[in-house]
């Protein structure tokens, strides 16, 4: 495309057009309606003047006949700038006045009319246009009084002239600000678009210029340049995934090689590769376990999940992690406690349930109470039992709260927001089985429902709450409703 | 079906020759007649004809795709059940893969304990004692109506949960039941979990139908599962 082409193709240039061709329009109504009204202006002021005048000089007829009528015209017609007089008598004869010719058959009918005619003392040969009125006097004498219209067709040549040249004016003024305002849009445009194919090209630290106007062009500038922090950020964030992941793969990925590997070269009886075999397959298990969970939450962040979600009572979650894991807490010398509302939510039933069972299992495995002495004198203390945990399910307004508290070392504030984060595990956790998964996924499953992970402190110990937004309207009755289910039933 | 003191048959539905070869030979060390297609079309054609126990469909086939294939079987009335293999192991597509007409479900890589225990499973249903009120295990009695259970003489109070599991390991009575099968069928959860938080349910029931006993019935197989039996087959 040739920068012309490119140029008249711009939205500002098309708009410019728009506006020429309204302001064109505009302007040559305007000076219509005002050479119209000249032009109805003009010609009342010369049928008063004229009316005015015949009946003067009918008067004058009447007073003075026919002799002071001659006299009068003769007297009136001299004056410079006169207007046209013509006194026939009932023959048609002209016998006054300063008209040489007029076009056929004024004379014959009274009244307004408009006509070409020859001054008597005229010699060229050019017509002249007048408004003229025609008048019967008594016995048969016609009265011509008349003006010529050369003011008139002169004041609209004027108007004619002004419209061609305002027109003129406004397409050129018009058409020189719009390709102004094209090219200068285009400028901007073009400074865009190359910003844009660099970072198409890889460099996403690339940002669009953003002028001092204030302008739309200014805003979407800010807003694309906003987007592009969130996509480097999105990169950022992925690379660092999937540094991650490469790292903490390879690590049991090389561990696994290397079992089979020393199993080969030295392994003597059956027994020996048996063992070797079968922790190969744990270890391949392991990073199955590891995968899952990883695709897991890309599909919760992706945001795929959202599809197959339907209502149900958080309840019933809370109710049915206890039921599953109650037995595991009690072997690890832990009790689990439920205590539930009645409350709707709308979600993927089955990530929801994961990632509260994934609170739960971190509870068990690293909520064990601290073993410290009693501060001095609180004989109180007891009053927490510090092996208790407990699930809880609730409604607080419009979102529901499913939260896992223990009474464990809890996560110091600093690490809080770090222990959220994929594979990350806090020292403390080094030593016991897991992925560093785990609450990263509850993160991910509370963000695809809109809501978030917070960890608190449970004074001591580690409060997770899970906070979800409610099904919206079904603050039923049943939410009051309270089960308290403080001891196993067995 | 009469067939179930004969040899089972098998379809295999899968693409990947590796695998395929792999999953082939190890069913006919079980015992099983397995055949093999290699794509969807041949699958297709092969199951038709019917005379098979368990269809094993791999997710994603050339020529016709593992659900478009299940689906045509079903709608010619073909009721053979059909193991679904996929590579897709996340949750909506277990659903999208039972909701076209698959008895179940299992997400590459699996183990061959894990399948083999799911086709046996699904090999019994048809025609087998799974829909009998009493289930006998040795001396062990479970009612499913009044939710009774004895061993001998003795009566046995089960938690809820305990009667569902022993009920669902009963029901498969002599077959080798995974722990995600349990925690899917009794628990109707399908994530995985990190802890060993099965083996403990397990426990919890094993100390109530085996601890005082002389012989053991619930036995937990190496690799795989548990399974519940009298005596050692």
């Amino acid at each position: 495309m040739t920068a012309f082409g490119k140029l008249i193709r711009t939205t500002a240039f098309r708009l410019t057009l728009v506006y020429l061709f309204l302001f064109a329009l505009f302007a040559a109504s305007l000076l219509g309606y005002f050479a119209w009204n000249t032009r109805r202006l003009i010609t009342e002021q010369i049928t008063t003047t004229v009316n005015a005048e015949t009946s003067t000089i009918s008067d004058i007829f009447g007073r003075r006949g026919l002799r002071g009528l001659i006299a009068t015209i003769e007297n009136r017609a001299l004056r410079p700038g006169a207007n046209l007089y013509l006194v026939t008598t009932p023959a048609g004869q002209a016998i006054a006045g300063n008209v040489g010719s007029l076009a056929p058959g004024v004379m014959a009918t009274t009244g307004w009319s408009e006509t070409a005619y020859r001054r008597l003392d005229e010699q060229d040969t050019a017509d002249h246009h007048a408004l003229v009125l025609v008048t019967e006097l008594s016995s048969g004498f016609r009265l011509l009084i008349g003006r010529d219209l050369e003011e008139r067709r002169r004041l609209f040549g004027i108007v004619a002239k002004a419209a061609q040249w305002s027109v003129l004016i406004v397409v050129v003024l018009g058409l020189g600000g719009g390709i102004f305002v094209a090219r200068r849009v285009l400028h901007r445009i073009d400074a865009m678009t190359g910003t844009t194919q660099r970072i198409m090209a890889g460099d996403l630290s690339g940002r669009l210029p953003v002028g001092r106007s204030g302008d739309e062009l200014d805003r979407l500038a800010e807003n694309l340049n906003a987007m592009l922090e969130r996509i480097e950020a999105l990169m950022m964030g992925l690379k660092e995934v999937s540094d991650n992941i490469a790292h903490d793969l390879k690590t049991p990925l090389t561990r696994l090689r290397n079992r089979a590997e020393e199993a080969l070269a030295k392994s003597a009886t059956e027994a020996e590769y048996r063992t070797a075999l079968e922790r190969t397959i744990e270890e391949s298990d392991s990073l199955i376990r590891t995968f899952n969970a990883l695709l897991m939450i890309a599909r919760a962040e992706s945001g795929q999940a959202r599809g197959n979600m339907d209502n149900f009572d958080a309840a019933d979650v809370a109710n049915g992690i206890h039921e599953l894991y109650e037995p595991l807490a009690e072997d690890g010398g832990m009790t689990l406690h439920v205590r539930t509302e009645s409350t709707q939510l709308h979600g993927n039933r089955e990530l929801i349930n994961q990632a509260l069972a994934n609170l739960v299992e971190n509870a068990i495995k690293y909520g064990k109470p601290v073993p410290t002495a009693p501060p001095p004198g609180a004989g109180a203390v007891g009053t927490v039992d510090q092996k208790e945990i407990l699930i809880e399910a609730r409604r607080d307004g419009d979102r529901v709260l499913l939260s896992v508290t223990d009474h464990g070392p809890g996560i110091p504030v600093a690490d809080r927001k770090h222990a959220v984060e994929r594979f990350v595990r806090l020292e403390a956790s080094r030593t016991q089985p897991g992925s560093g998964l785990g609450l990263s996924l509850a993160s991910a499953v509370a963000t695809l429902h809109g809501g978030d992970l917070k960890l608190d402190d449970a004074h001591p110990g580690l409060i997770a709450t899970l906070t979800l937004p409610a099904l919206s309207g079904a603050s039923d009755g049943l939410a009051a409703q309270t089960h308290d289910v403080p001891q196993k039933a067995a | 079906m009469t067939a179930t003191d004969t040899q089972m048959r098998l379809l295999i539905i899968e693409d990947d020759r590796d695998s395929a070869d792999y999953l082939v030979k190890a069913f006919r060390e079980v015992g099983y007649v397995a055949d093999l297609a290699g794509d969807g079309e041949e699958g297709l054609a092969l199951a038709a004809s019917g005379d098979y126990d368990v269809l094993v469909v791999d997710r994603m086939l050339p020529k016709r795709d593992g659900l478009s294939l299940i689906g045509t079987l079903r709608e010619k009335g073909n009721r053979t059940p059909v193991l679904i293999l996929s590579a897709l192991g996340q949750v909506d597509d277990r659903i999208k893969g039972l909701r076209a007409g698959g008895d179940d479900y299992l997400p590459k890589p699996y183990s061959f304990a894990e399948l083999l225990a799911r086709v046996e499973v699904l090999s019994r249903r048809r025609g087998g004692p799974a829909e009998e009120t009493t289930y006998r295990v040795g001396d062990l009695e479970l009612d499913r109506l009044s939710h009774r259970v004895a061993r001998g003489k003795d009566e046995l109070t089960l938690q809820p949960r305990e009667f569902r599991l022993l009920e669902y390991l009963m029901k498969h009575a002599g077959q080798v039941v995974t722990r995600t099968m349990l925690l899917e069928n009794v628990w109707d959860y399908h994530f995985d979990p990190q802890t060993n938080v099965i083996d403990v349910h397990i426990s919890r029931l094993r100390s109530k139908i085996d601890k005082g006993f002389e012989r053991p019935l619930l036995h937990t197989i190496r690799g795989a599962g548990y399974m519940i039996r009298d005596g050692i087959r």
